[in-house]
């Protein structure tokens, strides 16, 4: 078989290329390893034993983040929706109530209106006011995305603009452990593009969770005349000194293209072509717990959406020095999105940082030993938050479930630490997309598999 | 019979950016600056006249559809 070209995973950036590709004309195919789509963002399902009902999970999905008001101006989903023609009402976003950076000392809250960040800033930390307003000017007027900027530390940017370090602390907090590949720093371009998708844009979730989103992106890529094939593991990647020829799957069925846009990530692709990849594998994995409760939740205070939870005053981001750190957490309700269903059961789901080795090297009922601590500590801290309820389901999954469902090496989540801006690899038709491209999320993913299949399947 | 370049533009325009508002377009002026087009629409713009008009627009003539009465001087004869 022949295509103008094969784009290997169907996740969010690989079904956005696809629907761009095929939208045009072109003949495409996508190659899924997996049973479904998704990727790092997917859905399972469970029986819960005790009244036999059936949940449905999302992976990941704490929040889309870069909310925009429907028809709102120069927004990235505003842009993203246009490349893929699919309707804004379609999503049937809900809205986050607010959101909460809980350090030891302090707390600042956040919502879809940039104004109650200032007010916090302006109540809390007083004296940093007219610091924070420059930064975010400052911000304002940053170019982030000039692909050929040089690396600049986002923290040292803090410093030169915000004195107090917990203020500091507390306002990169959410953007490493929503977007950053490296640990405990990011580039400033990136923290701007953080900045702007957390803090000025903020949070919203189709009321439907992840399943909404991939629907729409599988109906619309059938609907253009793509291909899209399950249980298709791509094993190599075939190319000679004039180029890439194609891709042999594990099956041994060979497909040929002078194209291919990869988003199974930088190291995994580059193993593909039988190239070197270890020294360029991202250490950042996590462990996700999600816990399903009798009833709704009650919170002793309002009701935030996302807790971004520090239990000192400095962050740490970054791989685990154990099995995982419950020393901070991402922790979600996803009921509180408004106009979200407010009878029935409620669900929490915590985040923690992860090691993959250490994970993997674990036998059997170690494992799920070690499965059960994760558990204990996220009602640990729900606890001191005040959530005590009769949970009726838990699950964990860890580094080495996101590895089995996404062949992502290490189960790293936001990829390499080598990011390929431009998409282009050294062989030629080869491309990059998703997040070893650099967009990371699933805005950023999409905006990635858009942009680069623009790029170099439509505009030659 | 002669087409209307003017309203095979604006068809396609509705269709790329279905949340810009086509009444009121001074067709004198810039595209750019009376609606949120960027240029991942202008692509759009262009992929559409070639699959639907079968007409092709090089990159190097993407500044010549800077305003309406511009895409219709340079499209025209390429309808003909
Ligand atoms: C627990 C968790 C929570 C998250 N929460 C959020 C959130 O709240 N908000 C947010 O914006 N983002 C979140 N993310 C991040 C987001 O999911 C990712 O950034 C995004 O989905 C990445 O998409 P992608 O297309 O780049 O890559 P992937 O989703 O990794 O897609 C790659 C695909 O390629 C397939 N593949 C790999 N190798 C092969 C092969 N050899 N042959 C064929 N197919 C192959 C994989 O199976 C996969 O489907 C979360 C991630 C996780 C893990």
């Amino acid at each position: 078989m022949s295509y103008d070209a094969i784009i290997i995973g169907a996740g969010m950036s690989g079904l956005a290329a696809g629907i761009r590709l095929a939208m045009y004309g072109k003949k495409v195919v996508v190659l899924e390893k997996h049973t479904i789509s998704g990727g790092l963002n997917s859905y399972y399902q469970r029986r819960i034993p005790s009244t036999k009902e059936i949940f449905q999970f999302d992976v990941g999905l704490h929040a889309l983040t870069n909310f925009a008001k429907k028809g709102e101006k120069r927004k990235p989903l505003t842009k993203l929706l246009r490349q893929l023609r699919i309707g804004y009402d379609e999503l049937e976003l809900c809205e986050q109530t607010f959101s909460q950076i809980h350090f030891k000392s302090a707390k600042l809250n956040f919502s879809n209106d940039f104004e109650l960040l200032q007010s916090e800033v302006k109540s809390i930390f007083p004296e940093e006011f007219d610091n924070f307003q420059k930064l975010y000017q400052y911000i304002l007027e940053f170019n982030e995305v000039n692909l050929n900027a040089d690396y600049l530390s986002a923290k040292k940017v803090l410093e030169s603009y915000i004195a107090t370090p917990l203020l500091r602390e507390m306002l990169i907090a959410p953007l490493l452990i929503y977007g950053s590949a490296w640990e405990n720093d990011m580039d400033f371009s990136q923290f701007v593009i953080m900045f702007k998708a957390l803090y000025l844009e903020g949070f919203s979730r189709p009321r439907g969770g992840v399943r909404t989103i991939l629907s729409l992106l599988e109906n619309k890529f059938k609907e253009v005349g793509g291909e899209l094939r399950y249980r298709s593991s791509v094993e190599s990647i075939e190319y000679n000194e004039s180029g890439v020829s194609g891709v042999v799957l594990k099956n041994g069925e060979k497909l040929e293209s002078k194209k291919v846009f990869s988003s199974a990530g930088l190291p995994e692709t580059m193993d593909m072509c039988q190239k070197d990849k270890r020294s360029i594998i991202g250490k950042l994995s996590f462990t996700e717990t999600i816990l399903v409760f009798d009833k709704k939740i009650k919170h002793s205070e309002n009701e935030p959406t996302i807790i971004f939870y520090n239990d000192s005053d400095q962050y740490n981001y970054q791989r685990a020095q154990n099995f995982y750190d419950a020393s901070s957490a991402v922790i979600c309700f996803p009921d509180n999105y408004e106009s979200q269903n407010k009878d029935g059961h409620g669900v929490a789901r915590l985040t923690f940082m992860a090691h993959f080795d250490q994970w993997n090297n674990l036998e059997k009922p170690d494992y799920l030993t070690k499965k059960n601590e994760v558990l204990s500590e996220s009602k640990r801290i729900l606890k001191n938050l005040n959530v005590e309820q009769s949970e009726i389901y838990s699950d964990v999954f860890t580094p080495t479930t996101i590895k089995r469902y996404t062949n992502h090496f290490d189960g790293t989540v936001y990829g390499s630490t080598t990011k390929y801006r431009d998409g282009q690899t050294k062989i030629d038709g080869l491309y990059i997309i998703g997040t070893d491209q650099g967009f990371l999320g699933i805005v950023g993913s999409m905006l990635s598999g858009i942009s680069i299949s623009n790029l170099y399947g439509l505009m030659e | 019979m002669s087409v209307d370049v003017k309203k095979i533009v604006l068809e396609i325009i509705e269709d790329v950016a279905p949340d810009e508002d086509l009444g009121g377009l001074n067709p004198a002026e810039s595209l750019r600056d009376q609606l949120d087009l960027d240029s991942m629409d202008f692509l759009d713009i262009v992929m559409e006249l070639r699959k639907r008009h079968k007409v092709e627009v090089p990159s190097e003539d993407y500044p010549r559809l800077a305003t309406l009465d511009s895409c219709v001087e340079y499209l025209s004869p390429k309808f003909a």
